[in-house]
């Protein structure tokens, strides 16, 4: 196997909840490899966005990350002080986030906030960041990059500000992009145009890309791996391609079922019954089994492992009814 | 910005009109006879009469406005009622006193209370934001008087540190304004906090810091920025407040300024004098707002006056 730039190992964080810790995400390992775009797809609140935040230590004040390592290029980023990781963020890290809109700060020009990274991680005169910053502007394919320097964020669309984002993120040519729902609050046709802007980067700069999102499309469309996680857990781990065309874990196969497709013929869309479980309530066994059609006994009683379910290692899923071999128990 | 403030100042041409009106009918609804406390209490009924009509008192209300008005707009404010000379000549003199006064309360209450606010904000929930609060909420809670007693019992009765009364050296403003801005203080520390805490959970707040920012700089450049824009609109309101809030810490500390001029004048219904210094302050109050709105435009990109 190839090196890898990302190696996320047995994480776990943790919220503090009216006094108690309840675990947000449980145990996810993952990695990434240089110029991979890896998806972590799942419902609101089933961890991955809190995923993404550990990985940037930037998790609000009451939460903690109480185990595991994340290994950027083989350095442990928990051992990081604050010092340290605020080197690695923006320069060997950087995230884009669901509001551009929002995530940019309406008091301040575009060009101070792009040149702010700028400045603080390259020993550049202001003229060089300003350079920069219109060469990052330029190849995020923004057509006026001199006017949109001037511009506030309000001035600008949706769409605009998300290429701002991307631009700023990508200013100091981080080897990791993690983009949270960077395509959601956007216009289907800009999500297409913002979609192809990251494939570009990803092939130019040979960028590893975390890509968070809810939207099976995007996924199909973007990754060449996937990661589905359900309640804090990873459930299922494949490369695009068979998780789409042979999807095990029954939640997957919920999530690929209820997507519409056109000219199905289909009157209702199927969807999964329930919700998902509250993180202080979790039940006891496998957390989708109750609301698995296939739920067996033991599936209430013991949670399952993570297992590979191919020789290669390239597939893994949790789930009692599969074994090693992939077939049905 | 030039014809947007040009069309702002001329709009408040008919808020003044309308102010001096109420202003001047609400006084001479206060009970109490001027020309009655200036002929004496033994003068006779015919004394009074002539004292009256010396003043114009006895024209009707309407026409009192109207002689009023035209003394406005010619510079004739009238003369006071108690020691003859124009309003003019009895204002001016104490201006400097409740001016001096207004600001320095305002420049520390503004800075503490800011200060405390932001510290609140980012160490909330933990022993800092206590001990800010608590300090807040004793300044909003002390009535500013009994403050004013307090304090120079301590600085100037006990240690001797600071002069009691009048306005001899700049030490003399020390008190007083420590009075008189205590309140303004506490109420922009909760509200500097509660926008603080607001503005730290915003999206922008979160990018700057994924950006590699030190804390230092995401707290003032980030979120600190985008609060000014509340904290700046509660702040002029609090300053409108100071300037008749000086009627207190002026009566306490004995400080020949508008304000005790204001309460000498309602008690000796020197309706020209209350008058002029009612229309002042409202004058005053409308353009620390005009100020107010314009600082916001400058901080806020969204709001810009074309």
């Amino acid at each position: 196997m190839a090196e890898k730039l990302l190696e996320v190992k047995n994480l776990r964080t943790e919220f503090k909840r009216d006094k108690t810790w309840v675990t947000a995400v449980n145990n996810v390992s993952f990695s990434i490899q240089p110029g991979e775009i890896l998806g972590l797809v799942g419902e609101s609140g089933c961890g991955k966005s809190v995923t993404s935040l550990s990985i940037m230590k930037l998790l609000a004040r009451n939460s903690k990350i109480s185990n595991g390592e994340i290994l950027l290029n083989g350095k442990d980023l928990l051992k990081e002080d604050k010092k340290g990781m605020r080197k690695i963020r923006g320069r060997e890290v950087a995230m884009i986030f669901q509001e551009p809109m929002n995530s940019l700060n309406p008091c301040m020009r575009i060009e101070k906030q792009l040149t702010e990274a700028i400045l603080l991680h390259n020993n550049f005169s202001k003229e060089e960041a300003h350079n920069r910053a219109f060469e990052v502007l330029k190849s995020v394919g923004i057509p006026e990059p001199d006017m949109t320097l001037k511009s506030y964020p309000h001035q600008l669309s949706g769409g605009m500000c998300q290429r701002v984002m991307i631009a700023m993120a990508m200013s100091c040519e981080p080897e990791l992009l993690i983009a949270d729902e960077p395509t959601t609050a956007l216009d289907v046709t800009i999500q297409a145009q913002i979609l192809e802007l990251m494939e570009d980067i990803r092939a130019k700069k040979n960028t590893g890309i975390l890509m968070i999102t809810h939207d099976l499309g995007v996924v199909a469309e973007m990754c060449s791996r996937v990661v589905v996680m359900y309640a804090g857990r990873i459930v299922e781990e494949a490369p695009v391609q068979e998780l789409f065309a042979d999807p095990k874990h029954p939640y997957t196969q919920g999530l690929i079922g209820s997507v519409p497709k056109l000219g199905s013929g289909v009157e209702s869309l199927p969807s999964i019954p329930g919700s998902v479980p509250d993180l202080s309530v979790m039940p006891k066994g496998c957390k989708f089994a109750p609301r698995c059609k296939y739920a067996m006994d033991i599936c209430h009683q013991q949670e399952p492992e993570l297992a590979d379910i191919n020789e290669a290692g390239t597939r893994k899923c949790r789930c009692h009814l599969l074994n090693k071999t992939g077939k049905e128990a | 910005m030039g014809r947007y403030l040009g069309k702002r100042l001329i709009s408040t041409i008919p808020l003044l009109l309308v102010i001096s009106f109420v202003v001047f009918m609400f006084i001479h609804m206060i009970p109490g006879d001027p020309a009655r406390l200036v002929a004496g209490q033994d003068a006779t009924k015919e004394d009074v009469a002539v004292v009256r009509e010396q003043l114009g008192l006895d024209e009707p209300l309407l026409v009192q406005y109207g002689k009023y008005m035209k003394g406005l707009f010619t510079g004739d404010l009238g003369s006071s009622i108690k020691n003859g000379k124009t309003v003019v000549e009895t204002i001016a003199p104490r201006l400097k006193p409740t001016i001096m006064l207004t600001f320095s309360s305002m420049i520390w209450a503004a800075i503490i209370g800011i200060a405390i606010g932001i510290i609140a904000a980012v160490f909330h929930g933990r022993i800092l934001d206590y001990v800010g609060m608590i300090i807040a909420i004793a300044g909003i809670s002390v009535p500013s008087f009994w403050l004013g007693l307090e304090l120079i019992q301590l600085f100037s009765v006990s240690l001797g540190w600071l002069p009691t009364s009048g306005l001899e050296t700049w030490k003399s403003y020390i008190l007083p304004s420590l009075t008189m801005g205590a309140g303004i203080m506490a109420v922009l520390a909760r509200f500097s906090r509660s926008s603080m805490l607001e503005t730290m959970r915003e999206d922008y707040v979160r990018t700057a810091r994924a950006k590699g920012l030190s804390e230092s700089l995401v707290v003032m450049r980030h979120a600190f920025k985008n609060s000014l824009i509340e904290i700046v609109t509660v702040a002029g309101l609090q300053i409108g407040g100071l300037l008749s809030g000086s009627v207190m810490a002026e009566t306490v500390f004995s400080i020949p300024g508008l304000g005790r001029l204001l309460v000498d004048s309602i008690q000796m219904r020197d309706y020209k004098v209350v008058q002029a210094l009612l229309l002042f302050f409202a004058t005053e109050y409308i353009l620390i707002n005009l100020i107010v709105d314009v600082l916001y435009g400058v901080i806020n990109p969204r709001v810009r006056y074309e």
